[in-house]
C-alpha cells in the first residue's frame, strides 16, 4: 500500500494534475474568501458563504485528483502490473484514496493562510471571525471531500477515459446536491409514503449533514455517516475489480 | 511446477478457453504457440490471477491460484502482451516502484542494478521510459517481471514488434534466464519456440492440439520437406522435369522472375534426398540451379498437419 501511495503522490507532481488542482483551488478559494468577506461593501468576517462556495468548487476540482486514478491504469494497461502483483486489491484502492486525500488536505492546509487577513484586519468594534465555525467548517469540508474522493475513485474504475471519469464524477456530485433540495419540496412534506421517501432522500444527501459542523458543533452522527459513505465506495471499487476478473 | 487443469473461460457466450490442461515441470521452458485469438493471453492472464476462469483450476508449486492468490502472485513474474509501463517515470523509478510493490526482501539497489545489467538497460536507467525505443521498453518490461527472482516467469509475446537484432538478443536473454527459472513463453512465431523452448504446447480456438518436446514436433514437421529453388531455363519444361523426379509431390512456380531464371517451390515426400537427383536431371538439360533454400513450415501448415494427425489418431 505504501508503494502505491508514494507512486500516486509522485505522479500527482510529474503529470501536473497535482499542481493544477492546488493552484486552481488556492487561487479560486482565496479569491472567494476575499470577495465574500473583506471586499464586501460592508466588510464582514462571516465565513459561512465562503465555505458553501468552496464546497461547490470542490465538486468540480476534486475530480481532477481522482479522474486518472484507475482509468489511466486501465488505458495504459498498467492495471495488469498492479493486479498481478502480490498486493490486495483493497490496498491498491485504499492507497489511491489516501494519496488523493493527502493532496486535498495539503490544499486545506495551504488555504488556511488566506484567513490571516481576516484576523489581522478586524474592524473596530466588530467581533472578528468565529474560530469555532471556521474549524467546524474545515472538518466538515474534509469529511465531505473524502466522500467526493471515494466516489471519484469508484467512477474512475468504471471507465478507461479519464475525461469521462471526471465529467461523470462532477455530474454525480451535482445530482447529490440536487437531492438535498428535493426533500424540501412541498409534495414530500406529508406523512406515510412521502415521509419514507423524504427519509431515504435525506439519508442519501451528503450535503445536509454539513450544517451542524457549519455552526461549529461536532456532529458524531455525521462523522460516522461520512466515514461510511467513503468506506462504501472504496468497498464498491474493490468489489468491482474482483467481479471484473470473472466477467 | 505449474498445473493447469481443464480450464474453461467464457467471454459472454464465446468460449475463449475450452478445457485447457497442461503441466510445466520445474526448470522447463515451454513455448505456448497459437494464432492470434487462440487463447494464449487468456490462459496467461488466468495463471497470473488477472482473470478468473469460468471453471477449472491452476496451481503453481502446489498452491491453488484462486484460494491463495497472493502467495501464487509472489511466485510469478509476468510480462503482459503490452508491457505495463508508467511512461512518465524514469527506468529506475519504475523498477524501484515495482520492487516496492512486490515487497521484495533483497537489497534494493544491488538487486535492481544486477537486473539492469542482466537485461542490458544500465545505460538508460536515468531516462524517461516514454523516450525509449520499443526494444528498450520491452527490456524494461522483462526487467520488471524478473524483479524479486520469481521461480516462474511468464512472457506474453516478448518479441512482438522488435527488429531482428533485438529479437536475437531477447532470445539469448530468455535462454540465460531458463537456467534458474521455469518459463512459459507465448508466441505465434514457430521458429521462435523452436529456437528457445524445450517443449511446445500448441493451442487453437481454445483447445490444446499438441503438447510435445520441441525435437519431436520438428520430426513431425520434417515429414513434408519443401525447398525453394531458382533455376535458369524455360519455366514450363523445368517444371515438368521436376515433377518426374522420384517422390516429388508438388511443384509450384513462385512467380518471381529474374532474367531467364524462375523460382520454384518443390515439395517431396519421404527420406530420400532429392537434391542430387534434381541436380543431375537439370545438368543433363543444361539448366543451371542458381539458388536453393529450405522453406520453413508456416504456422498454418503446422495447424493443418496437427489437426490431420489428431483426426487420424481419433479414427484409430
Amino acid at each position: 500500500m505504501i508503494a502505491i501511495y508514494s507512486k500516486e503522490m509522485k505522479q500527482y507532481f510529474t503529470t501536473a494534475t497535482g499542481y493544477i488542482f492546488l493552484i486552481v483551488s488556492l487561487v479560486s478559494s482565496s479569491l472567494v474568501l476575499s470577495l465574500t468577506t473583506i471586499m464586501q461593501s460592508e466588510p464582514s468576517s462571516d465565513t459561512s458563504n465562503y465555505f458553501t462556495i468552496v464546497l461547490i468548487l470542490m465538486m468540480v476540482l476534486l475530480p481532477i485528483l481522482t479522474m486518472r486514478s484507475f482509468s489511466d491504469e486501465k488505458r495504459t494497461k498498467t492495471d495488469q502490473l498492479l493486479f498481478t502483483s502480490p498486493v490486495r486489491i483493497f490496498s491498491l484502492v485504499f492507497g489511491k484514496f489516501l494519496s488523493a486525500l493527502t493532496m486535498f488536505i495539503i490544499y486545506i492546509a495551504l488555504s488556511l493562510f488566506s484567513f490571516i487577513p481576516l484576523f489581522a484586519f478586524v474592524a473596530e468594534g466588530a467581533s472578528g471571525p468565529n474560530v469555532a465555525m471556521i474549524i467546524g467548517n474545515i472538518i466538515a469540508l474534509i469529511l465531505v471531500g473524502m466522500c467526493f474522493i471515494a466516489i471519484g475513485i469508484f467512477i474512475s474504475s468504471l471507465t478507461e477515459n479519464m475525461f469521462a471519469s471526471a465529467v461523470i464524477t462532477v455530474a454525480t456530485l451535482f445530482v447529490l446536491l440536487l437531492i438535498n433540495g428535493i426533500s424540501s419540496l412541498s409534495f414530500l412534506q406529508g406523512d406515510g409514503f412521502a415521509y419514507v421517501v423524504r427519509t431515504v432522500i435525506n439519508w442519501l444527501s451528503i450535503f445536509s449533514r454539513f450544517d451542524a459542523f457549519a455552526f461549529g458543533y461536532f456532529d458524531i452522527g455525521a462523522l460516522i455517516y461520512y466515514l461510511s459513505v467513503s468506506g462504501i465506495f472504496i468497498f464498491l471499487t474493490e468489489r468491482y475489480f474482483q467481479a471484473k476478473r470473472l466477467s | 511446477m505449474i498445473e493447469i487443469n481443464n480450464l474453461v473461460r467464457k467471454f459472454g457466450n464465446k468460449y475463449a478457453l475450452d478445457g485447457v490442461s497442461f503441466t510445466v515441470g520445474k526448470g522447463e521452458i515451454v513455448g505456448f504457440l497459437g494464432p492470434n485469438g487462440a487463447g494464449k493471453s487468456t490462459t496467461m492472464n488466468i495463471i497470473t490471477g488477472y482473470l478468473s476462469p469460468t471453471s477449472g483450476s491452476v496451481s503453481v508449486d502446489g498452491i491453488d491460484v484462486f484460494s491463495e492468490p497472493l502467495k501464487v502472485k509472489r511466485l510469478i513474474g509476468f510480462l503482459p502482451e503490452q508491457p505495463p509501463l508508467y511512461i512518465d517515470m524514469t527506468v529506475w523509478e519504475y523498477l524501484s516502484f515495482v520492487f516496492d510493490l512486490k515487497g521484495c526482501d533483497y537489497n534494493k539497489r544491488a538487486h535492481l542494478e544486477e537486473i539492469c545489467d542482466l537485461v542490458k538497460i544500465t545505460d538508460v536507467k536515468r531516462r524517461l521510459i516514454k523516450n525509449l525505443s520499443k526494444g528498450y521498453k520491452q527490456r524494461v518490461g522483462i526487467a520488471s517481471a524478473i524483479i524479486g527472482n520469481p521461480p516462474v516467469i511468464i512472457f506474453d509475446e516478448p518479441t512482438v514488434g522488435l527488429d531482428p537484432k533485438q529479437i536475437i538478443e531477447i532470445r539469448t536473454l530468455l535462454r540465460s534466464l531458463a537456467k534458474n527459472h521455469t518459463i512459459i513463453l507465448s508466441t505465434h512465431i514457430l521458429s521462435e519456440v523452436q529456437a528457445v523452448c524445450d517443449r511446445i504446447v500448441v493451442i487453437n480456438e481454445g483447445k490444446i492440439i499438441a503438447d510435445q518436446k520441441t525435437a519431436k514436433l520438428s520430426e513431425t514437421l520434417g515429414q513434408n520437406n519443401r525447398f525453394r529453388v531458382k533455376i535458369a531455363g524455360p519455366s514450363k519444361e523445368v517444371s515438368n522435369l521436376l515433377k518426374t523426379i522420384h517422390s516429388v509431390t508438388k511443384v509450384t512456380q513462385d512467380g518471381v522472375r529474374e532474367g531467364d531464371a524462375f523460382n520454384f517451390i518443390v515439395e517431396y515426400n519421404g527420406s530420400v534426398d532429392i537434391r542430387k537427383m534434381m541436380f543431375r536431371a537439370l545438368a543433363d538439360k543444361g539448366w543451371p540451379i542458381l539458388a536453393m533454400e529450405g522453406v520453413e513450415i508456416s504456422l498454418e501448415d503446422l495447424f493443418v498437419k496437427l489437426i490431420e494427425n489428431n483426426l487420424r489418431e481419433d479414427l484409430k
